[in-house]
């Protein structure tokens, strides 16, 4: 994603200009902390200034009366410094948490509509962690990107004032020297690490999938007593991201000396400036040692610089990242004038058809399924089934056949309402990092304790909660990894239970389960929708007696309908996947 | 922060450090003379009237110290980064060859993340400990304490506000670091808290819209962030207070010498030159002990990652993987005649480390050559445990394997695994073009051993698909292969290998029944004229087995063949029964 433009180093004035829209209304706390910024080096400036002043005052031995103003300001600048700073860092540590939270929260509003259908158009788990990453890269926004070129503007100008009042040319000298450093040297490491940076991140990303390879794929190297052949590769992967690194750091001790060079030559070119001055009496002596000090104290303004130019461009490819996420077209549109919420779950499927980009998955699916009716869809895995799901969800759009919801298009609801008519359980249970209740509640945000505890008894998950620690209280684990996938499926029974839908829809809710869970799981599915209608989709021919009709579909088609005993007796491909069962 | 062992390590990259340390304190006496010609130049135009022209020499050498600094500020990035480097690379090797040694038995399952993460992320936060932290440590000490030895001639009284002062920069320094440690730690948590819950709430998008929740959670996360921002805030207010502390001691010094200084010099006590010279110099007195503290987190990041690593380079190796090891209880030797491969577990009992219960107990079977033995059971029960006994990734804690009468822990282990041809459920493909993925397996096969090799796979069709053949790169940097492609990569590994003892672990997923019954095709060639055991998932693999055995709970309950077992009546029978073939007269195979 937006490779074409990593190679062009403007900066992108069209992503900066939406990032700053959300700084911007921060404007009040922006400028305050800016300027307590721009007031802590100032802070330190006046301080070697006004000791050099005192101490050249001293040595012309005036009355003390003459440098006690000095003394003053000395005492007054060595406090203020640390109180400035103390006064910014927080200032700004506020404002940062102000900005993260209204750009989460647009983000989160942009990506909502787009789930699932645009975010599982790449590799899913990959488009997530990118987005968290990127989302995460904008947290320095403000402290490291914005703030020190503000701070830099205002500490640059305010000296080049000040060194005006002695000769508009010392102004003009240090306000080459600062720029030099804040522009000059910041436009040159931004050219000279560009494209080691790039190489780095992409040394550093090999690197790791060498050794990923290793690790993980270590039993069958070492099976085929290959290791030492790959750890050799991986040896070399890691010298060469060693010699970019080496590449990188001659780079940077090139600025760093540069750094230095300047801030020295900047010193001494004031001192063959000003040194005439005081010899033919346009400069008083006693400011020498000002200049010198003031001058060598305000480089602090700019070192930062470079640093927040690389933020900058990290910030910006981010944030283009982000935009194009969130600028993508919903997958399932809203309705502008929706109908009243369905009063029924009375399905009626005609000749529905849907094609992803990879291709043809649906092709002509007819089917009815009204109130009471149970019914299976089986089939090869990739023969389509989790699409039919998928399409009732409303979780993608589809533009051949129809999809009849009480007698009316489902497109011509809200996408909430027509999902209120299914309870879904996947294979994709998801567990939130909460308490089990509040992973419950999830499904019916009023649910009353003894409503969640009978869900539950019917789902079968009660008695192991009961050993919980915290009971119904206890917290689900980072992503649930206390529950086993068979606990976690029942937590999706339980909470289909209590959104209680009038339909059912079971997507292979057992795919990862090994078979004797398996097992164990059909027989409380089939339990709780006794007197339900459900639509069960599955690969694995489990507890299929039950069913009033079973659909049986290869590539996109039904091939076969009928009973379970019906179907085996055909002899056909269902009978074919009954034999193929494992154990 | 400072660990021996880790210093250990610095020793490798013999001179560098050194010089990283000693262009350092150049670069810190050279700092020194800068402020010293500075003030001189400055004292020569104020108080004694000089001119452009009767200070070319003073101006003339400042100007070649500042260019000297530049010069040992380049050399001593450049040199630091050698350090790091000699340090990571010996580190990561001795990672990986450790971690080799140790075996698959060690780094799979959920560790793996962490032991890559250790290698990479790990050994790369050294770089700053090493190129950073340990330089700076040594230049806090020794330049402040050269400026100290300067000053002290010139005026005890500055030398002695220094000397009061400098300890106790490291002081706020370790208590901004201790309460950074629980800062950073505490706004790291807050921080990371809410990621954490804004990834979970992203995560989970899918369940919240089907259960109707995904529009209320943009309310959720703005109060999530309000009150994390509070709670910071209030951490923050305190925190930053031991940083307010450090700025108020190192500016409110300098004021006071500062003030000091000029009181002095107005009543004659002292002249204009050393006075100035030691307001130049007083900020690059603290100078390098701040620097210490801003490298603090390098220290600590890279310390803590060094016990990690460390952690995984004591794990002490198994038994056959130790070079030096006395009790080996036989000599190694390759034996003289060609395995038949009769093999007999005797007593095998092997538990897990992190285990409560044994993964195997007492168990005792006999593979004969040129049969087909199958292993069945629940997950759990056993079945990989005895496949990883036979690769050697793991040894019995009691019992005796033997092949052909002989202790299988008397063969090499590189030798044994070259006997065997492995088919994994899951063969893990590497980032790598197909060939070197087959090549694995046989390092020096022809291109035409890997056709048909691959033929024999039934793989052939999909790789003369592919644009670029055998060289197309697969993996998870590279094309996907469906779970058919990949098990048949297996199988044409074992076909290259040509071992007369499979190992097959059969797929679980059922597959497409076209392509299931041209796999099997695949599969009978390879088991033709071989002893395999195979971890069975199929009813058509155990009609076939000269032998099943029926593990439970690391036991084997039942052994015999297919008919007979189905008419015990016993846990076979359950497991048949109730899944596949059953009795609808249906043909398999």
């Amino acid at each position: 994603m937006g490779s074409k433009l990593d190679n062009n180093q403007a900066i992108d004035m069209k992503t900066l200009r939406r990032l700053l829209g959300f700084v911007l209304p921060f404007w009040p706390e922006v400028l305050l902390s800016t300027l307590l910024g721009a007031l802590t080096i100032g802070a330190s400036i006046s301080l070697m200034s006004t000791s050099a002043y005192l101490i050249s005052m001293a040595a012309l031995h005036p009355s003390i009366a003459a440098i006690s103003v000095a003394v003053v300001g000395v005492r007054f600048f060595g406090i203020s410094r640390g109180v400035f700073r103390y006064l910014e860092r927080l200032a700004a540590h506020s404002l940062t948490f102000k900005v993260l939270a209204r750009l989460r929260v647009w983000f989160y509003q942009a990506i909502e509509p787009l789930a699932p259908a645009r975010l599982t158009a790449s590799r899913s788990g990959d488009l997530l962690n990118r987005i968290i990453s990127d989302v995460e890269t904008l947290d320095n926004l403000y402290v490291r990107v914005l703030a020190p070129p503000l701070v830099a503007v205002i500490v640059i100008l305010s000296m080049a004032v000040f060194m005006s009042s002695f000769s508009p040319w010392l102004g003009l000298i240090l306000a080459a020297f600062l720029l030099a450093i804040g522009a000059g040297l910041t436009a040159l490491s931004l050219g000279l690490n560009h494209k080691p940076g790039q190489m780095l991140t992409n040394e550093r990303a090999l690197l790791r999938a060498e050794l990923v390879d290793v690790v993980q794929g270590l039993p069958d190297l070492a099976a085929f007593g290959q290791a030492k052949t790959w750890l050799s590769k991986v040896k070399a992967a890691s010298e060469r991201l060693g010699n970019v690194q080496t590449r990188m750091a001659r780079l940077s001790g090139i600025q760093s000396g540069l750094n230095s060079l300047l801030v020295g030559l900047g010193v001494w070119v004031l001192l063959m400036v000003s040194i005439p001055m005081v010899t033919n009496g346009a400069l008083n002596g006693v400011y020498l040692a000002v200049i010198v000090l003031g001058a060598m104290a305000s480089f602090e303004a700019v070192q930062n610089l470079p640093q927040a130019a690389q933020l900058l461009e990290a910030n910006l490819q981010s944030a283009r990242r982000l935009f194009e996420i969130a600028d993508s077209a919903p997958a399932v549109l809203e309705p502008s004038t929706p109908l009243a919420r369905p009063a029924t779950a009375n399905l009626c499927v005609q000749n529905l058809s849907f094609a992803y980009e990879t291709g043809l998955v649906l092709d002509g699916i007819s089917f009815d399924l009204p109130p009471g009716k149970k019914m299976a869809i089986v089939g090869p895995s990739g023969a389509g089934k989790s699409t039919i799901a998928n399409l009732l969800m409303r979780f993608w759009e589809f533009k051949q056949g129809d999809i009849l919801l009480d007698g009316q298009d489902i497109r011509a609801y809200t996408p909430v309402d027509a999902r209120r008519m299914f309870s879904l359980v996947s294979q994709g249970t998801y567990l939130f990092n909460a308490s089990l209740s509040e992973n419950l509640r999830l499904a019916r945000a009023s649910a009353t304790p003894e409503e969640i505890e009978s869900a539950c008894q019917q789902a079968k998950l009660h008695d192991f909660v009961n050993t919980l620690p915290k009971g119904y209280e206890t917290l689900v684990g980072e992503r649930g990894v206390q529950f086993s996938g068979g606990e976690r499926q029942r937590v999706a029974i339980a909470r289909a239970l209590l959104k209680d839908a009038p339909l059912f829809i079971f997507d292979e809710p057992t795919a990862n389960l090994d078979a004797s869970t398996e097992r164990r799981l059909v027989e409380t599915l089939q339990r709780v929708v006794k007197d339900k209608s459900v639509l069960w989709i599955t690969h694995r021919l489990v507890g299929l007696e039950e069913m009033d009709e079973i659909l049986v579909m290869d590539s996109g088609r039904i091939v076969e309908r009928g009973t379970h005993a019906g179907l085996l007796a055909q002899q056909g491909l269902y009978w074919k996947l009954w034999g193929l069962q494992f154990f | 922060m400072f660990s021996r062992r880790l210093l250990n390590f610095a020793r490798s990259s013999g001179i560098a450090l050194t010089l990283t340390i000693l262009l350092g304190w150049i670069g810190g006496v050279l700092t020194i003379l800068q402020a010293w010609y500075l003030a001189s130049i400055v004292n020569a135009v104020f108080l004694k009237g000089a001119t452009l022209n009767a200070l070319w020499l003073p101006l003339g050498i400042l100007l070649a110290v500042v260019a000297g600094k530049a010069l040992s500020i380049w050399g001593a990035e450049v040199s630091a980064n050698a350090v790091a480097q000699r340090v990571k690379s010996d580190l990561r090797g001795r990672l990986l060859e450790h971690l080799t040694a140790l075996g698959p038995a060690f780094t799979q399952g959920e560790r793996t993340g962490e032991l890559a993460t250790a290698a990479v992320e790990g050994v790369e936060a050294l770089d700053a400990y090493f190129s950073q932290y340990l330089p700076q440590l040594v230049l806090a000490a020794s330049i402040p304490l050269t400026i100290l030895i300067l000053i002290f001639p010139i005026d005890i009284l500055t030398g002695a506000v220094f000397l009061l002062t400098a300890p106790l920069v490291p002081f706020f320094m370790i208590m901004i670091g201790r309460n950074a440690e629980a800062l950073t730690g505490r706004q790291f948590a807050s921080l990371s808290r809410l990621s954490a819950h804004f990834y979970d709430v992203l995560q989970g998008l899918t369940t919240l819209k089907a259960l109707g929740q995904a529009k209320s959670q943009a309310k959720v996360i703005a109060d999530v962030s309000e009150r994390y921002r509070d709670m910071t805030l209030q951490v923050l207010r305190i925190t930053f207070l031991s940083a307010l502390a450090l700025e108020l001691l190192t500016t409110l010094s300098t004021a006071i010498v500062a003030v000091e200084i000029g009181i002095r010099l107005l009543y004659g006590q002292m002249e204009f030159l050393p006075a100035f010279f030691i307001l130049v110099v007083a900020p690059d007195f603290y100078l390098p002990l701040r620097q210490l503290g801003l490298k603090y987190h390098a220290g600590m990041s890279g310390s803590s990652a060094a016990k990690r690593i460390f952690t995984i380079l004591d794990t002490p190796l198994p038994a056959h993987a130790r070079i030096n090891t006395t009790q080996q209880p036989q000599p190694l030797a390759v034996p003289a005649n060609p395995l038949r491969f009769e093999i007999n577990f005797e007593k095998i009992t092997y538990q897990y480390p992190e285990r409560d219960t044994p993964a195997l107990r007492e168990v005792s079977f006999q593979i004969k050559p040129g049969q087909i033995t199958a292993l069945v059971g629940a997950s759990g029960a056993g079945k990989s445990t005895i496949a990883s006994l036979l690769l050697r990734f793991i040894d019995p804690a009691a019992g005796l394997i033997r092949v052909d009468g002989q202790p299988l822990a008397t063969f090499p282990v590189e030798w044994w695994r070259s006997q065997v041809a492995w088919v994994p459920q899951n063969p893990y493909l590497f980032n790598d073009s197909l060939a070197a993925n087959l090549r694995l397996a046989n390092p020096d096969a022809s291109e035409t051993e890997l056709i048909t090799a691959c033929q024999q796979a039934g793989l052939m069709d999909f790789i003369a698909s592919l644009p670029r053949g055998f060289e197309s790169v697969i993996g998870e940097r590279g094309a996907r292969l469906s779970g058919g492609q990949a098990q048949r990569l297996a199988l044409a590994r074992a076909f290259l290998k040509n071992a007369n003892f499979l190992l097959l672990d059969e797929p679980t997923s059922s597959l497409d029944p076209g392509l299931e019954a041209e796999l099997r095709g695949s599969v009978q060639n390879l088991l033709r004229g071989r002893t395999a055991l195979v971890i069975a998932h199929r009813l058509s693999t155990v009609y076939q087995a000269g032998q099943i055995l029926v593990l439970e709970n690391g036991r084997v309950i039942e052994t015999g063949q297919h008919a007979a077992l189905v008419a015990r009546g016993g846990l076979y029978a359950a497991l048949v029964g109730t899944r596949g073939g059953q009795t609808n007269g249906v043909e398999i195979g």
